[in-house]
């Protein structure tokens, strides 16, 4: 029987979801960082970061956007967010990444995973439309497979609809 | 690789004692096939019109304890199986039943002050070659002849696979409808945190009995689907690469990857002849609709549309396919050919529909719904006629049939997790389908004789 690979970004989401639960459920979305980055940062550490790191990244320009339900269209604050993502990986252009796209739990399974897909294809273009070079982009989608945040209201449900910036391991 | 899955048993029907010129039960001969299309009794045989809609009355159906070793085992099952069988009321014969002899008719006056319609009698037992005979009679009460009476000579690892026969066998009889308890149910098990689930594939009778595990949780695997002939699963994984449709051999284990296409796959199902599967390819955010030929590997584009198209399921005649679209603004029901091309919306009701699920009897496509009130179950026509809501709560997702189109099961987060339920499609009963962890996305076999 053939054996598949493991994903290597869940290994690390493993841990950090670990390191999350002690605050779970933070009001700040943006101190939450690196959750499914394959090179994510840890929780905490803000300022105190390696400029050009991940932890940088993660931390100083914010790693994910937030869709509203069953939408993927960027809001301002998210476009912000990104304008900050692509100054930063046109400064350190050595970085390849995949854009990950999840949904909340309130869809159903099949149509999560397009849903995510459609977000992580917005972040992209939006993007690729500041300067940042397709081929350095991969995206995926995960659905409602990997939340961050499961506290079953409105609070959580926004945090799990969001598209994450994940920078591939180390400098490529 | 397709063939039908063979239980090495004999079989053959048991005349009536006593009145051997008595019309015989259904014959059955060449194997353990009981088949979904059996004779429909007449209206006058016939107890429960379950096509009458949903007024009818269980039928009462008194289950006297087998004779021989393996006789209580045997009889355990079928009443398990009757009670969450809804049209069927199994009655502890009680007194009615001591001393009865499996080989004689019964006294018929004890099970009338029973209210019995139907009464069955019956022996497990291991003969001197190890092998065991398991054999019943199903008695009319009423008539005082017997209905069906069958006998099945197996190893003894399948006598619980028997019982489900069994219980086939007086199901199909008393209701005049298919049989549903010789299945399977593949589904997800869901172990771990919620924000990091281990899933593995896992298979088990349809009463929660014999579950086993088919992928060992390294990768995240979802929606597994039965082929026809329920020997293999198509099913969408996480591994390496992108997320991709998957085909496993249950038996063998082996499996493949379904496709060479160029961005991730999902959502995949088998045609009705098991000769394709249809599924949705996502490129640039957008989920379009594709089949491909399992034997040529050439692939069909069905669908062509800047929204998102999955869930697809084949009509039982494989002439059309029921799918889920956003193309109108909002998650909803519609039909096409099975070549493509126009599709009609179906839903029109309140909320957004997906999962679409056509029946094996082909005249209803159950569904799950969202709304402001939750996520609802239903069935629905496949002109878009004749909405029913099964049940409507927190969470509900993912119908999947029994092979008679009498029941539905789906999955329903209940604190922390996922677990599995079965309904009759007239929504009078809910059973739970007992599982070890978590777990979710059901898909119920066909009838596996």
């Amino acid at each position: 029987m053939k054996k598949l690979g493991s994903m290597v970004g869940l290994k690390h989401a493993a841990v950090l979801a670990a390191a999350l639960a002690l605050g779970a459920c933070a009001k700040n979305p943006t101190d939450m960082a690196g959750l499914d980055g394959r090179g994510g940062a840890g929780v905490g550490v803000a300022g105190s970061a390696t400029p050009g790191s991940s932890q940088d990244f993660a931390v100083n320009v914010g790693d994910r956007v937030f869709f509203d339900s069953d939408s993927s269209q960027l809001s301002a604050t998210a476009q912000a967010t990104l304008d900050k993502q692509a100054a930063w990986l046109s400064r350190y252009a050595s970085y390849n990444f995949t854009v990950e796209g999840h949904a909340d739990e309130r869809g159903t399974r099949e149509y999560n995973f397009a849903l995510g897909a459609r977000r992580a294809q917005a972040t992209k273009d939006y993007l690729v439309s500041r300067g940042v070079a397709a081929s350095r982009i991969k995206t995926i989608s995960y659905g409602k497979e990997r939340p961050v945040a499961v506290c079953d209201d409105i609070s959580c449900w926004s945090q799990n609809r969001r598209a994450v910036t994940a920078l591939h391991g180390g400098q490529s | 690789m397709r063939q039908k899955q063979t239980l090495h048993t004999e079989l053959q029907d048991l005349p009536m004692p006593f009145t051997p010129s008595r019309r015989a039960a259904a014959a059955l001969f060449g194997g353990l096939a009981l088949s979904p299309l059996a004779p429909r009794l007449s209206a006058a045989e016939r107890y429960l019109d379950v096509h009458g809609g949903g007024n009818f009355t269980p039928v009462n159906v008194a289950i006297v304890p087998f004779a021989g070793d393996g006789g209580a085992s045997v009889a355990s099952v079928i009443v398990n199986n009757f009670k969450r069988s809804v049209f069927i009321n199994p009655l502890d014969a009680g007194a009615a039943g001591t001393g009865v002899n499996p080989d004689a008719a019964p006294n018929m006056a004890a099970f009338r002050a029973l209210n019995a319609q139907y009464v069955v009698v019956g022996r497990a037992a291991r003969g001197p070659d190890g092998r065991m005979k398991t054999e019943f009679r199903l008695w009319d009460v009423g008539a005082g002849t017997q209905a069906a009476g069958q006998q099945y000579v197996t190893d003894p690892k399948n006598s619980r696979r028997v019982a489900h026969i069994v219980s086939d066998a007086i199901f199909s009889k008393v209701t005049g409808e298919g049989g549903f308890f010789d299945t399977r149910i593949a589904f997800v098990d869901e172990t771990g945190s919620r924000q990091n689930r281990t899933k593995k594939l896992a298979i088990m009778d349809q009463d929660g009995a014999n579950a086993r595990y088919l992928t060992r949780g390294d990768d995240l695997v979802v929606t597994p689907r039965f082929s026809p002939n329920s020997q293999e699963l198509t099913y969408m994984s996480f591994g390496a690469e992108d997320p991709r449709v998957f085909l496993l051999n249950i038996d063998t284990s082996q499996r493949e990857v379904v496709g060479n296409f160029p961005g991730m796959t999902f959502s995949p199902r088998f045609s009705p002849d098991g000769q394709r599967i249809v599924m949705s390819l996502e490129d640039n955010g957008v989920a379009n609709i594709y089949s491909m030929d399992l034997r040529s590997r050439a692939t069909t584009r069905l669908t062509n549309s800047s929204a998102i198209d999955t869930s697809p399921c084949y009509s039982p005649d494989g002439s059309r396919i029921c799918f889920e679209s956003d193309r109108g603004g909002t998650q909803q029901i519609y039909v096409m050919s099975a070549g493509g091309g126009a599709a009609n919306r179906i839903s029109f009701g309140q909320g957004r529909y997906s999962t679409p699920v056509w029946s094996p009897k082909g005249d209803y496509i159950a569904f799950t719904r969202q709304s402001p009130a939750g996520f609802a179950i239903g069935v629905i026509k496949p002109d878009g006629s004749g909405e029913r809501i099964l049940v409507e709560g927190f969470h509900n997702e993912g119908p999947t049939w029994a092979p008679n189109g009498l029941f539905v099961m789906f999955f329903r987060n209940v604190s922390g997790g996922p677990r599995l339920f079965m309904r009759d499609i007239f929504g009078h009963a809910e059973f739970e389908i007992p599982t070890q962890s978590f777990a979710s996305d059901p898909s119920w076999s066909g009838l596996i004789g």
